[in-house]
C-alpha cells in the first residue's frame, strides 16, 4: 500500500455560535470566534488515499482526477464562502476544523476511484490542524 | 457515536543545550556529539507538535477546548523551557542527555499525563508528540510507543 497525498487551498469565513446559547454563553465558550459576522482563514486540506501501484502506469491514482474531484467536491463549494451561511452541513453544525475535517470525509468518501481514503487534515493556520481517519468514538 | 478527530497544535520555544554523557570520556563525548559536545552549548528554536485524540463534542465542535491545552502548554513547556538552558534542567542535568530524542520522552510524559485532566468526560488522550529542532531533524514519538525518561 502506498499513500498519496494531494493539497488544496480554500479561503472561507466562519463563525463559532450555538443559536440556542445566550450571547454570553457563546462569548464564555467560543471567544472572538463567536463574533457575529464571522471572520475568515485561508484554509489548506491534505487529502491522503491509500492504493496499489498501477503496474501499467505507475500511479496509484490519477493525480489530476484527484485534483478536479477536490476541486469539485470541497473547493467549488467551500472557497470563497460563508461556512455558516452557504454551505449545507454547516447550517446547524459548528464549522470548527475538526467538523471541517469530518464533512470534507464525508464527501470524499467512496468517489475516488482505485484508491482509499486514508486521511482528511484540514489546516486553519500553521500552527493548528485537525485529521480525520474516518473512525468513531 | 461521535467522530473521532485527531486535532495538533505547535508551539515553539527557544532554548540551549550541550550534549555531554557522564559516563563517556572527553574524547568520546567530542567523537559521539561532534560540535554539539562544544563546551558553551548552543541554542535551536524548538517547534513542538501536539496532537490529541478525542470525539468531536456534539455541542462544541471541538475534540479539545484549545485555550485549555494552551494553557497547559503554557505552565508545563513553555515557562519550563523557553529562554533557558536544559542542562539545568532537573530532569535533563544528569546521565538523561537533553537530546531531541530525549525531550520528545520528557514532553510525551508531560502530556500523558495533562491531557486527559482537560475533558470532565475523560475520553481525551495523548496521541503523539513530534519536536522539530531545526528544519531539517524532526523527532516523532506516538503516545502508545512511549518510553519513560532516565530520571538520574
Amino acid at each position: 500500500m502506498i499513500y498519496l497525498t494531494r493539497k488544496a487551498e480554500f479561503s472561507s469565513a466562519h463563525f463559532y455560535r450555538n443559536p440556542d446559547w445566550s450571547e454570553e454563553k457563546n462569548r464564555a465558550v467560543f471567544g472572538k470566534c463567536a463574533n457575529a459576522n464571522g471572520h475568515g482563514h485561508n484554509y489548506t486540506l491534505e487529502v491522503t488515499v491509500g492504493g496499489e501501484v498501477d503496474p501499467v502506469t505507475g500511479f496509484v491514482v490519477d493525480l489530476k482526477l484527484l485534483k478536479d474531484i477536490l476541486e469539485e467536491q470541497v473547493v467549488s463549494v467551500y472557497d470563497h464562502r460563508h461556512l455558516n451561511h452557504e454551505v449545507s452541513e454547516f447550517a446547524s453544525t459548528v464549522p470548527t476544523t475538526e467538523n471541517i475535517a469530518v464533512a470534507i470525509w464525508r464527501r470524499l468518501e467512496g468517489k475516488i476511484p482505485n484508491a482509499k481514503l486514508h486521511r482528511v487534515r484540514v489546516y486553519e493556520m500553521d500552527d493548528l490542524f485537525a485529521d480525520y481517519y474516518g473512525e468513531e468514538a | 457515536m461521535a467522530p473521532l478527530a485527531y486535532f495538533s497544535r505547535r508551539y515553539c520555544f527557544s532554548a540551549m543545550h550541550r550534549l555531554n554523557a557522564p559516563s563517556l570520556s572527553v574524547e568520546q563525548n567530542r567523537e559521539t556529539y561532534g560540535k554539539c559536545n562544544n563546551p558553551f552549548g548552543h541554542g535551536h528554536n524548538y517547534f513542538v507538535e501536539v496532537t490529541v485524540a478525542g470525539p468531536i463534542d456534539p455541542v462544541t465542535g471541538f475534540v479539545v477546548d484549545m485555550p485549555k491545552l494552551d494553557a497547559l502548554a503554557k505552565r508545563e513547556l513553555i515557562d519550563r523551557f523557553d529562554q533557558v538552558s536544559m542542562n539545568d534542567d532537573l530532569v535533563f542535568s544528569g546521565e538523561f542527555v537533553p537530546s531531541t530524542e530525549n525531550l520528545t520522552i520528557e514532553v510525551e510524559r508531560i502530556f500523558r499525563n495533562e491531557v486527559p485532566k482537560l475533558d470532565a468526560a475523560g475520553k481525551l488522550r495523548l496521541h503523539a508528540i513530534r519536536i522539530e529542532e531545526t528544519a531539517n531533524n524532526s523527532f516523532d514519538l506516538p503516545s502508545d510507543n512511549r518510553t519513560q525518561p532516565v530520571l538520574s
